[in-house]
């Protein structure tokens, strides 16, 4: 009978974010970590959505232009003047 | 380890150090913004893109948006938090550009029940429904991530390439929250989205990350 309330990969990788989040409401939860329990693939799947999350914290952070920046500053210096 | 550096949610009462920051910008002191831009600006291009098209339009938004706060800061009430109210100067600038330029507002659609789902790994990997044993489980299971090739140059490039080819609203969550290190609260407030829809964007976005990742080392690794 548990074969109802059992997840199935495929509707455990669309709750991965939520269960991250720690928003995954309790008998959902339960479920999830029931299932990983049990399924080498997908605790590595949850294991890789970790890393990705990891590498992303990791990227570059965007930048104004060296002609922005100093337009910037310049708006600064007028503002300051006025 | 996912950083964790949130500030306390967007409704937080401004703190002694920016109530510092405040007093020092409104009396012209030139390194508290060069401060402020350099903590800030990332985050304002991130957010400005979303609603116009091209990098270049979006600096010119930071650039206005930091004009804004220059002539508002003598009346700032400390009622939000700094960073609440530059965001919110830059939104209102991003929007009456976007409009101006004829673009509607990607959060828009969002926010419409029965928008096609985009599952975050495709049906084929799966086996089918009317499967006997397993419906629903791996057919093609993922495989543990190689670390050392993780830690190349151009696994973060590859990351950074996976974002910058996201729609604009869930390029804007995932820079937020996983570049930036926003807490969620923040994010919602700031681009005035639900809990709910912040998380299925961010959903989205660290899918397509994921698989953009698992079919890059698929290639680096076996062939």
């Amino acid at each position: 009978m548990s074969e109802i309330e059992q997840l199935s990969c495929q509707e455990l990788v669309e709750l991965v974010t939520e269960y991250l989040e720690g928003a995954l409401p309790e008998p959902d939860r339960a479920r999830l970590e029931d299932h990983i329990s049990g399924c080498d693939g997908c605790r590595d799947y949850i294991e890789q959505m970790r890393t990705t999350i990891a590498l992303t914290a990791g990227v570059r952070h965007v930048e104004l232009s060296p002609a922005a920046e100093e337009a910037l500053l310049a708006t600064f210096r007028d503002w300051k003047k006025s | 380890m996912t950083r964790r550096r949130y500030s306390r949610g967007m409704e937080q009462v401004v703190s002694a150090d920016e109530s510092r920051l405040v007093e020092a910008l409104q009396a012209g002191d030139e390194r508290v913004f060069e401060q402020l831009t350099r903590e800030y600006n990332a985050s304002l291009l991130r957010v400005a893109q979303i609603y116009v098209t091209s990098r270049a339009v979006a600096e010119e938004v930071v650039q206005e948006t930091w004009l804004g706060v220059l002539r508002g800061i003598e009346r700032f009430e400390a009622r939000s938090s700094l960073k609440t109210w530059i965001f919110r100067i830059l939104t209102n600038i991003a929007k009456t550009r976007a409009q101006r330029e004829g673009r509607t507002l990607p959060f828009s659609a969002l926010e419409r029940p029965g928008t096609v789902p985009e599952p975050a790994v495709g049906p084929e990997r799966f086996l089918p429904p009317e499967h006997e044993r397993w419906p629903g489980h791996w057919s093609a299971k993922p495989e543990p991530w190689p670390e050392d090739q993780l830690l190349a140059a151009e696994a973060r490039a590859l990351v950074e390439d996976a974002i910058e080819a996201l729609p604009p609203a869930q390029r804007a969550v995932i820079s937020l929250r996983d570049v930036e290190g926003w807490s969620p609260d923040e994010t919602c407030n700031t681009l005035g989205l639900t809990e709910t829809n912040q998380r299925v964007l961010l959903h989205r976005a660290r899918s397509k990350v994921r698989l953009a990742l698992e079919d890059y080392l698929a290639e680096t690794t076996y062939e």
